[in-house]
């Protein structure tokens, strides 16, 4: 019992120690920004000018490579603010409610690029820029998760009240993932299902799909710099109130 | 020319990954910003009560429990 409580302790609480993860983070910030600028840039070529068109929606189909991959980011991102928020509020871990913070607003964009992309998408392919169906609705009410954890976790003068309110909301408002996720198959949608799945073979012609994960792979870069940029920031913003309260408190 | 008018859909792929762009460099920028701010802001704060915190080791404060109870 206490060997493994102390095994978990030592993985959980690794970036415990802020002096710690900031050396670790000045370590990988270079390489993930080179990552996230080659893989995009990769990315942008293939997809906008090398592969070819598709047979029935001509070239409207490339709004795909922005659309799936910051889709994926929304939700993956949300999962990461959930897990952290459910550390953060079990552990009292110092760094996760960090993360979760820091995360939110870059959630929140890429659920913002998602959402108006695929109206772009939608206007040329259905013929309307927004349809009230499950998929999309469900995607707006992430986007209203993401504005709400980020209005509740300033809204109190104490941080720690604010990460505890701001982590109630995310553990809740998870029940929206799988509702996104499944909302497809669930319900007779105008979206189109699953273009990358698990169990079936990629309903996309192998040279569409390079640029697809190319995208992933330097949106997931991305998300690591400006979640460190973030991550800095904090650690900073915290250092100042603690300097704050030092010198009015003695 | 073809390659910017995307078979007719320029109206719509163009736009798409613009604002794409647009959204994740203002984010980028803007954390960027905000780093600084509060960094230059840490530096005036730790020269000028420097001489008070000088008992404890500076890189290794804030770590543990101030948030707590």
């Amino acid at each position: 019992m206490a060997v493994k409580k102390k095994k978990a302790g030592i993985g959980i609480h690794f970036f415990a120690n802020p002096a710690r993860f900031l050396r670790f983070a000045r370590k990988i910030f270079p390489w993930v920004t080179i990552i996230a600028i080659a893989c995009i840039a990769a990315a942008l070529v293939l997809g906008l000018a090398v592969v070819p068109a598709d047979y029935r929606q001509g070239d409207a189909y490339r709004i795909i490579f922005v659309h799936v991959p910051s889709s994926w980011m929304a939700l993956m991102i949300y999962v990461i603010i959930a897990v952290a928020s459910a550390a953060g509020f079990i552990w009292r871990h110092p760094l996760a409610d960090l993360v979760a913070k820091s995360s939110a607003p870059i959630g929140a964009c890429f659920t913002l690029i998602s959402l108006v992309t695929g109206s772009l998408w939608g206007q040329p392919m259905w013929g309307t820029w927004w349809v009230w169906d499950a998929r999309i609705t469900s995607m707006l009410v992430l986007f209203f998760l993401y504005l709400g954890y980020i209005a509740l976790h300033s809204a109190y003068d104490d941080p720690t009240k604010g990460a505890r309110a701001a982590a109630i909301l995310a553990l809740v408002g998870v029940v929206n993932i799988p509702i996104i996720k499944f909302s497809v198959d669930w319900w007779n949608t105008l979206h189109q299902p699953a273009t990358i799945s698990k169990f079936d073979r990629p309903s996309m012609d192998a040279s569409m799909i390079a640029p697809l994960l190319l995208m992933v792979v330097g949106f997931i870069a991305f998300y690591l710099v400006v979640l460190i940029i973030r991550l800095r920031s904090e650690i900073a913003a915290r250092r100042i109130r603690n300097l704050r309260l030092a010198q009015t408190g003695n | 020319m073809s390659f910017f008018e995307m078979g007719g859909y320029a109206a719509y792929v163009w736009p798409a990954f613009g604002i794409g762009a647009v959204v994740m460099i203002a984010l980028l920028i803007f954390s960027l910003q905000r780093l600084k701010s509060r960094e230059a802001e840490l530096q005036r704060l730790e020269a000028a009560g420097g001489g008070r915190r000088g008992r404890g080791d500076p890189s290794d404060d804030n770590g543990d429990d101030e948030d707590a109870t």
